[in-house]
């Protein structure tokens, strides 16, 4: 009996920890005199959200992945590789639906060959991705003849916009997109059968091909679905800068992994949420976002989130042992 | 071989053979399940008992021979195409996730859906009904595997394989981590199964339990079937000879040993994780023997005692002088040695070699200006190897690739080589075959005869009784006797450790030993 009380408070505890934090931030910053009349703006809050677009897509599909144990280093690449698709699509007269559903697909190939050389040669997903990573990269600056791509103005880079038209949206399209996927993921992972399986191969991977699970089958799909989801994603870089740009989103991968790693997220597999993921998101928007209004340069923001990040995983380890 | 089979057959496996490289680990193997049976698969670790449950479950494809279930043809591609033949494995080292729940586990890999959504509230049904099978429906279907006991885990097992509604469940080594009360439990599910039709492969290294369950035996010794019958009418003795061919002479060799000074004492030792303070006193060259149930907290005395676990009071005295430190190396360097219960978790990294896993605790001897030597490493266990009668291609094989015998060997070579002077020994004959068992005995009587002092924590109430000075059982958590070995017999220790007390009138107290 004790122990299942145990248990209810260590999920509320599990539920409700990053919430906590993201709290936490927004407190700090609303409290500091200087920033708090813009900080606490509903203007503010709009456009974190919406810088948050980009990051929070790719972390959907991180989620995904890191629940079933593997990593995915190649994300940011595959998220400028597909911004450059889509502004080359554009550029050479192909209709917006149809470029954005090029970026996209191209994101989905690229997972889809992680997956495939994670399950048929065996390799470490560290390893499969860290070399993805090099090739998408270098794949969008081959493509793009090494410069920025320009493009037609579409409708493609309303997506990203902050008054939206219609204006009864209230926020930019893609923040609708996230909150869609989100939902879906979360739906996913929770009620679907393969959400039970991407669980199962995170934790005990021998144990779930035992039990009949293709696991090779689960991983792939992870792998393809989250590399769809940095094709869109890299469609909201494009829409955001309006050109396709090889060099966008350096070092992005390791925002999208802190995301779900602060979100409760296991590097070893078998735990992490989408809500978790998304308050991750959230919190190191917010914290960019107080920064800079600050006026804190810009290493102060990364000492910041660097300590974040270890603080999140410390709790989370003390979280588990309570619970 | 005889056909044992007087009940129709559900299996039969007809001439199964095969090699894993040179060496041949199945060899022209014939075996029959009877309807309804219960078959005792007995044979040293090493036999192929593994190998050919690994084939009977789809794991592996035989390279020779057939396998047929009720007459018709049998050739699983995988496990799955084996659970939907029937066939349900519950295996030794526990396979569960540990991040999902009771009921997460239990549906694995067949979750009532419909167009790939889950039917929770079927799945919660079944998975009460097959915890009610198990007779633990206090198992809460949500908690999480990982928090649970190892116990507790292996029921869940047990009811997964029970929820499958497979024709023949395939038990390897279901005891070992159950408490004698839910072992009992467990021969009566399996009678249960019995009833229903359900046919049985057990496999278990304790053969009193075989006897007790198994209408039928098949005996494996290297790769090949040497003898099967009916339990009935068959002795121990028959089966223990065919299971060693002629190696097998004695179960508990005598190594003459004489007890002499206190050399280790616990003066009202608690640490967090043990229920009360425990004292006792261990001498030179004596064999403590300690007995109880799992989880009567002899392993967290070791572990407190080996500065595994936090200690909030007490003291212990070590030749004479308390120990200081808080940390294993500081007990490491006042002579002390602990064997773990969790041989594959925690007592070696099966991943590195016979030789780095036997110098871990010690490898100052092979440093020169601060550079390991290997070749010196390799030269200085070679010994131990050969001492040990370690089965291993040399010192560099890794030990993940030795049999559960051979690795116990390497993880108590570490303790000799380490020179522990006070062994502290966790269960470690724990899901070894007889030999190896009969050989690490030996070690132990070997290593009280040098004068070296030995803690022995077991399970097994005969390897207590058969090699022992002295027993002390714990009860929840509370040492509540101690006697010399003469003048303890099986069912007083079996009293003591599940009501806490013996049949003679003795008040339960926490006595202060000699």
């Amino acid at each position: 009996m004790s122990r299942q009380r145990r248990t209810g408070v260590g999920r509320a505890l599990n539920l409700f920890g990053p919430f906590i934090g993201l709290l936490l931030v927004i407190a700090l910053f609303a409290l500091i005199p200087e920033v708090q009349g813009r900080f606490l703006r509903a203007a503010n809050f709009k456009s974190v959200a919406t810088q948050s677009v980009i990051v929070a897509l790719g972390a959907l599909g991180m989620t995904l992945i890191i629940i079933s144990g593997g990593i995915d280093l190649s994300a940011a690449s595959n998220i400028a590789l597909a911004s450059v698709i889509t502004a080359y699509a554009i550029n050479a007269g192909a209709a917006p639906i149809l470029a954005i559903l090029l970026g996209v697909l191209t994101g989905g190939l690229v997972g889809l060959v992680n997956g495939g050389l994670v399950t048929r040669l065996r390799l470490v997903p560290f390893i499969v991705t860290m070399g993805m990573m090099g090739i998408a990269r270098g794949a969008a600056k081959w493509i793009a003849g090494n410069q920025k791509i320009d493009a037609p103005m579409t409708w493609v880079n309303e997506l990203m916009s902050r008054s939206p038209r219609p204006p009864w949206l209230l926020l930019a399209p893609g923040i609708w997109i996230v909150i869609l996927f989100a939902v879906a993921m979360a739906v996913l992972l929770k009620y679907t059968v393969f959400g039970r399986h991407i669980f199962a191969v995170g934790s005990n991977e021998a144990t779930a091909r035992l039990c009949g699970i293709r696991t090779n089958q689960i991983k792939i799909l992870v792998y393809a679905i989250s590399g769809l989801f940095c094709g869109l994603s890299g469609v909201m870089e494009f829409s955001r800068l309006t050109v396709g740009d090889p060099t966008v989103a350096v070092g992005l991968e390791l925002d999208i992994i802190a995301a779900v790693v602060i979100g409760g997220g296991s590097l070893s597999g078998g735990e992490g949420s989408i809500l978790g993921t998304m308050v991750g998101v959230l919190i190191m928007s917010f914290l960019r976002n107080g920064c800079t209004m600050m006026g804190w340069p810009n290493y102060i923001q990364e000492i910041i989130i660097g300590a974040i990040i270890i603080v999140a995983v410390a709790l989370d380890r003390l979280r588990h042992r309570t619970a | 071989m005889r056909d044992v089979a007087a009940a129709p057959s559900v299996l039969r496996m007809a001439g199964v053979s095969k090699s894993f490289g040179a060496t041949r680990a199945l060899d022209d193997v014939s075996f029959v399940l009877g309807h309804g049976q219960v078959h005792a698969l007995i044979g040293e670790n090493g036999a192929g008992k593994s190998t050919m449950m690994k084939i009977l479950s789809g794991a592996i494809a035989p390279d020779a021979g057939r396998m047929e279930i009720d007459g018709r043809p049998y050739a699983p591609s995988g496990p799955a195409d084996g659970l939907r033949c029937g066939v349900s494995m519950i295996y030794q080292e526990l396979n569960l996730a540990p991040h999902l729940t009771v009921e997460e586990n239990i549906m694995l890999g067949r979750e009532a859906h419909t167009a790939g959504w889950l039917d929770r509230k079927a799945m919660m049904r079944k998975v009460r009904e097959s915890l009610e099978l198990v007779r633990h429906p206090e198992i809460s279907p949500e908690v999480p595997v990982g928090r649970l006991s190892v116990g507790a885990k292996q029921l869940v097992e047990i009811a997964r394989a029970l929820t499958n509604r497979s024709r023949i469940v395939v038990m390897d080594e279901p005891t070992s981590s159950l408490t004698q009360e839910d072992s009992q439990r467990l021969f009566e599910i399996i009678r249960g199964l019995k009833g229903q039709d359900v046919s049985i492969i057990y496999i278990s290294h304790f053969l009193e339990e075989i006897q007790r369950v198994a209408d039928s035996y098949t005996v494996l010794r290297d790769g090949r079937s040497v003898g099967s019958g009916t339990m009935e009418g068959t002795s121990l003795e028959d089966i223990i000879q065919l299971m060693v061919g002629q190696k097998f002479t004695q179960l508990f060799p005598k190594v003459e040993h004489t007890v002499g000074e206190p050399v280790l004492s616990l003066n009202s030792l608690k640490g967090t994780r043990m229920a009360s303070p425990v004292s006792l006193t261990l001498s030179k060259g004596e064999i403590l023997g300690v007995a109880g149930l799992v989880g009567s907290g002899r392993t967290e005395m070791l572990r407190t005692l080996f500065g595994l676990d936090e200690a909030e009071g007490g003291a212990v005295v070590v030749s004479g002088a308390e120990l200081t430190g808080r940390r294993p190396w500081t007990r490491i360097r006042r002579g002390l040695g602990l064997l773990s219960e969790d041989r594959q978790g925690e007592g070696l990294a099966p991943a590195l070699t016979v030789a780095d896993n036997m110098t871990l605790s010690d490898l100052a001897p092979y440093r020169r200006h601060g550079l390991l030597s290997p070749s010196r490493q390799r030269r200085a266990v070679a010994g131990l190897i050969g001492t040990l009668k370690i089965k291993a291609k040399g010192p560099d094989q890794k030990v993940g690739d030795l049999s559960g015998g051979n690795q116990q060997k390497v993880a108590l070579a570490r303790l000799l080589h380490q020179k522990a002077s006070v062994l502290l020994l966790d269960e470690p004959t724990r899901g070894i075959d007889v030999v190896s068992k009969s050989q690490i005995y030996e070690l132990i009587g070997g290593l009280a005869r040098e004068g070296k002092a030995v803690l022995f924590v077991s399970s097994y109430l005969p390897e207590l009784l058969g090699i022992c000075d002295r027993i002390v059982v714990f009860h929840r958590g509370v040492l509540v006797e101690s006697r010399p070995t003469s003048a303890w017999d099986a069912a007083g220790l079996m009293a003591a450790a599940t009501v806490g007390r013996t049949s003679r009138e003795k008040p339960i107290e926490q006595r202060n030993t000699v």
